[in-house]
């Protein structure tokens, strides 16, 4: 009964909407406005595009000053804080820019619409603007550009070599985490190992891996270097911890690594935003199938002293489960501590 | 000379009658299906692109239903999506990707691609450069045709049990290879890659015969230094879709390969399903540079055709010659030049070389120099001109805004060092659909506004253009807007829900209301398509040069039949853009009449060429003379 009460309702209005468009139309026949070269609308528009810029400009500047602190995320590695001035500065130029030239695109419509009788300027070229057009950007953009490379360079160098170690894993739908223990080197891996207990393919024949642990969680220590490895079982991932301005794909078949250094505890964010529920977060952001957008892993940062205790108290692989030592020599064996 | 003149109407009326008795032939399958007139090949590519369009618009208003509101229950969707929407009323998580999927594909190829560049390159080549048809009237025919048996593949796809291809527009492998992975990487991906197959067969007859076409064709006097800057960018358009569609198809058949006869371009060290996959030594990221090889020129492709209608009717309707039309030319040359060695800046945290990254951020850095000329150019135009705001004009000044708006993010996203938080965020949604997609999308309208009387010989009625303009390009603001804040937080893209990260876990009310803006943007369209479609048959008839516009196709007849123009093509003797030269009477002068008899308003040295211009004149009074003896 309501489907058809809203039927004939979006009939009747259609109607009204018909009639309105044919009566606007025999009008202007009427009076002849299909004949000139601009009728008032002319002016509407022109005036249109004035109001276009005042009320979209204050609703931008509005919004943007009171969301500052739900845009802006907090900072938590020493290179985000060089990222995200570059970001400010570029915002800065590029909000010059695209002010000033929507400025005169919206108010040169206004200030030159048709006028009877009045001539367009015959003005078709000018060698010393475009040079002069040409060259500003070409300078600006040389400047964002060399400042934007030097910090890339940085991000991008080798890892310190007492950086931690951590093994990222990606795989439908889920994040790995594995240490690689005392030594600080992950032992070797291949894909065709993984089977129910053994979910990263690690090689326990490689001395490295025997001290390899692995933990729910992504712990690190705080002012200390950390380089992440990555990698991927099935598909492309991307880890992406927003507060550490930090993002790589993880490729199968080919590692990758990012390395950083964090700078606030999970504590002091917490005091710091007054949500003592708050927690470092890595999401997936490569298309990676269904699950895509539930691929969450927490990071824990902590003090160096806290995580040292921590690292010592985890448990290996081989002591979790000790079936992955099945086979190996004895004295790999000893090493692994379970004889 | 008053003979000549005599005897080159004759010819003229001869060449008329002969004319006529060829259309009599014309039965309704040679006039609007397999037609060789580019004209209606363009209405063919105008109209699929319309229905094309409406598909992906409608596939965007269901996804942004989801994310707007995550709580809806979504069964009165039931009759269309079917076993789509599960028990509880939901969409289901793959079928999500799909239609972002299905979406992302359907604009770039089918209606900006094909819908833009496929209407107006076929539409306006021929009819400004004073020619009869294209090159080869059989090759574009084929081209349409492919398109039409490409969208077919691709529409079937859409109803699989399976569902459609589904892993994001740019398909990357290995989920686009493995079924195991996600179902729409079974059939779904099967068809799209036949369908793209066919797609770019489509994409290079068209683009060989624009090419061809506007360097072999062009009529007398119409130099390159002459032509419109709408038929420089269909040109350079033609020759980048040429250089760069063909790597697409490499890239397209190795996946073929990866997925049915088990080859490793591609795949290697795969763990999946519970099962390793015997693949070994492949690598995605060579995937990746193919298809960003094709991938980053095609901005361009859609892009480009938009800049030379915005220049064409911002010209036109400012009632001034487009300033610095060189340095526009050079601008297209450079953009051109420079949009095949930018691609890797799509994949600066890919796991390629960091040192590979810093030289494509100069490199994309650089490319933003022309394409601030451009703008400024535009700026400079609309500057102490007298504007008239046809639709066409007003969709014109809309796309330079978008072109703006989503170009300085451009700035962000090029520099590597900042890409790294954005990269696949919102911000990178928000940036390629106003730089790339609303700004191509309002080209290919300011087009179809301004040539619709060339097209159908009526006019659209500009009252509904104007309410259909406003409630666009506010639209269309409201949607993308306010995107950047998204993505500013750090949202990445292609997710199902927001709710499993806490660093996610806000803004529903302004993914709301991007939701609600984006349903009325599209329900606003049903007014262009009323427009059109109406006036088409009803709409009041058009006069030869409705918009006052100089360039050739206003000097065909209303209809112009197949071959454009009955008589003699006519001769060109001046640049496309003499608006309000200081001395004419009228405020245009078409660019076929003669130098000679506007002496009032010929510059110093354009007198001098007067002597040039006659002295042809002569010779080919004379020519046309001693051929009519025979």
């Amino acid at each position: 009964m309501y489907g058809f009460l809203i039927a004939v309702g979006a009939l009747l209005l259609l109607s009204v909407v018909w009639m309105v468009y044919r009566i606007q139309t025999l009008v202007s026949v009427v009076k002849g406005s299909d004949k000139k070269i601009a009728t008032g609308s002319n002016k509407v528009n022109a005036f249109l595009f004035l109001v276009f810029l005042v009320g979209s400009g204050a609703l931008m500047f509005w919004y943007s000053v009171k969301e500052f602190d739900n845009y802006q995320l907090p900072i938590a590695s020493e290179h985000g804080v060089i990222t995200d001035e570059l970001f400010w500065i570029t915002m800065v130029v590029t909000g010059i820019v695209f002010l000033i030239t929507h400025i005169l695109l919206f108010v040169f419509p206004y200030k030159y619409q048709y006028k009877e009788g009045r001539k367009a300027s015959f003005y078709p070229e000018n060698h010393k603007l475009e040079i002069l057009w040409t060259a500003v950007p070409g300078v600006v953009m040389a400047g964002l550009v060399i400042s934007g490379w030097m910090a890339w360079s940085d991000i991008t160098a080798p890892a310190p070599e007492k950086a931690h170690v951590v093994e990222i894993m990606g795989y439908q739908f889920a994040w790995d985490v594995r240490y690689p223990g005392k030594d600080n080197v992950l032992g070797d891996y291949d894909y065709r190992l993984i089977n129910a207990s053994n979910s990263h393919g690690i090689d326990f024949t490689d001395k490295n891996s025997i001290d390899d642990f692995p933990s729910p969680k992504v712990v690190i220590p705080k002012g200390e270097p950390v380089l992440f490895k990555i990698r991927a079982r099935d598909v492309l991932h991307s880890v992406f911890a927003p507060h550490m301005r930090l993002k790589m794909d993880a490729v199968p078949g080919m590692p990758t690594r990012f390395w950083f250094v964090p700078t606030k505890t999970t504590e002091e964010m917490r005091a710091e935003l007054k949500n003592p529920e708050f927690e470092y977060e890595i999401a997936c952001t490569e298309i990676c199938g269904r699950g895509h957008f539930s691929m969450k892993k927490v990071i824990e940062v902590v003090e160096p002293a806290a995580y040292q205790k921590w690292l010592s108290e985890q448990k290996t692989f081989i002591q979790q489960n000790p079936s992955l030592a099945e086979g190996l020599k004895s004295e790999t064996k000893e090493l692994a501590g379970i004889n | 000379m008053a003979t000549a003149t005599v005897a080159s109407q004759n010819t003229v009326v001869h060449e008329h009658q002969d004319h006529h008795e060829h259309e009599h032939h014309d039965n309704f399958i040679t006039k609007y299906l397999f037609t060789t007139d580019h004209k209606m090949i363009a209405k063919q590519f105008l109209v699929t692109g319309m229905f094309w369009a409406l598909i992906g618009g409608f596939l965007s208003t269901l996804f942004r239903l989801q994310l707007g509101f995550p709580d809806m229950n979504l069964e009165f969707l039931r009759p269309i999506l079917g076993g789509w929407i599960d028990e509880a009323g939901k969409l289901d998580p793959t079928f999500y990707l799909a239609l972002v999927t299905m979406h992302g594909t359907i604009m770039v190829f089918f209606v900006l691609t094909a819908g833009l560049s496929g209407t107006f390159s076929n539409f306006l080549i021929p009819l400004q450069i004073g020619a009869r048809d294209m090159a080869s009237g059989f090759m574009n025919m084929l081209s349409y045709w492919f398109f039409f048996v490409s969208g077919v593949i691709m529409f079937i796809s859409l109803f699989l049990k399976t569902g459609p291809a589904g892993g994001g527009w740019v398909v990357y492998p290995p989920l686009s290879a493995l079924e195991q992975a996600i179902p729409g990487s079974g059939m779904g991906m099967t068809l799209w890659l036949i369908a793209m197959v066919f797609f770019i067969a489509s994409s290079l007859l068209g683009g060989i015969n624009y090419i061809t076409t506007v360097i072999n064709l062009r009529t007398k006097g119409m130099s390159f230094s002459r032509l419109p800057l709408t038929i420089w960018a269909f040109f350079l358009t033609a020759v980048i879709g040429l250089l760069s569609f063909p790597v697409l198809f490499a890239a397209a058949l190795l996946l073929v390969f990866d997925r049915s006869f088990g080859t490793s371009f591609y795949l290697s060290d795969i763990y999946v399903a519970g099962e390793a996959l015997p693949n070994t030594g492949g690598s995605p990221v060579l995937y990746q540079h193919l298809f960003w090889f094709l991938g980053h020129p095609e901005v361009y492709i859609v892009l480009l055709p938009a800049l030379g209608i915005t220049s064409e009717v911002i010209a036109t309707n400012a009632r001034k010659p487009i300033f610095g039309y060189k340095a526009m030319i050079i601008s297209m040359l450079g953009i051109t030049i420079l949009s095949f060695i930018v691609w890797a800046h799509h994949m600066f945290v890919s796991g390629m070389n960091p040192f590979l990254g810093s030289i494509f951020m100069f490199l994309t850095l650089i490319i933003a120099v022309p394409s601030a000329v451009k703008v400024f150019n535009y700026l400079t135009t609309l500057w102490r001109g007298n504007l008239i705001f046809t639709p066409g004009m007003l969709f014109s000044i809309g796309l330079v805004s978008f072109f703006i708006s989503g170009g300085l993010t451009g700035i962000f996203l090029g520099n590597s060092a900042i890409d790294i938080q954005l990269h696949d965020t919102y911000f990178v949604v928000a940036h390629f659909h106003l730089v790339m997609g609303s700004a191509s999308f309002f080209g290919l309208m300011a087009g179809v506004y301004h040539w619709f009387p060339k097209m159908f010989g009526r006019m659209m009625d500009a009252k509904l253009g104007y309410i259909h303009f406003w409630l666009t390009f506010v639209g269309v603001y409201m949607i993308f807007f306010p995107m950047h804040y998204i993505g500013i937080a750090g949202f990445p893209r292609r997710y199902y829900s927001w709710t499993n990260f806490e660093f996610t876990n806000s803004y529903t009310d302004l993914n709301m209301f991007v939701s609600i803006a984006a349903i009325i943007t599209f329900a606003a369209q049903a007014i262009f398509l009323f427009n059109f479609f109406y006036s088409m048959y009803r709409g009041r008839k058009a006069t030869l040069n409705p918009w006052n516009s100089t360039t050739l196709e206003w000097t065909t007849p209303i209809h112009p039949g197949h071959g454009n123009w009955p008589g003699e093509i006519p001769t060109v003797y001046r640049w496309p853009y003499d608006y309000s030269k200081p001395g004419a009477a009228e405020d245009f002068i078409p660019q076929h009449i003669p130098l000679s008899q506007t002496p009032e308003s010929n510059l110093p040295h354009e007198q001098e060429l007067v002597k040039v211009e006659l002295e042809i004149m002569r010779e080919e009074a004379d020519l046309v003379a001693n051929e009519s003896k025979h």
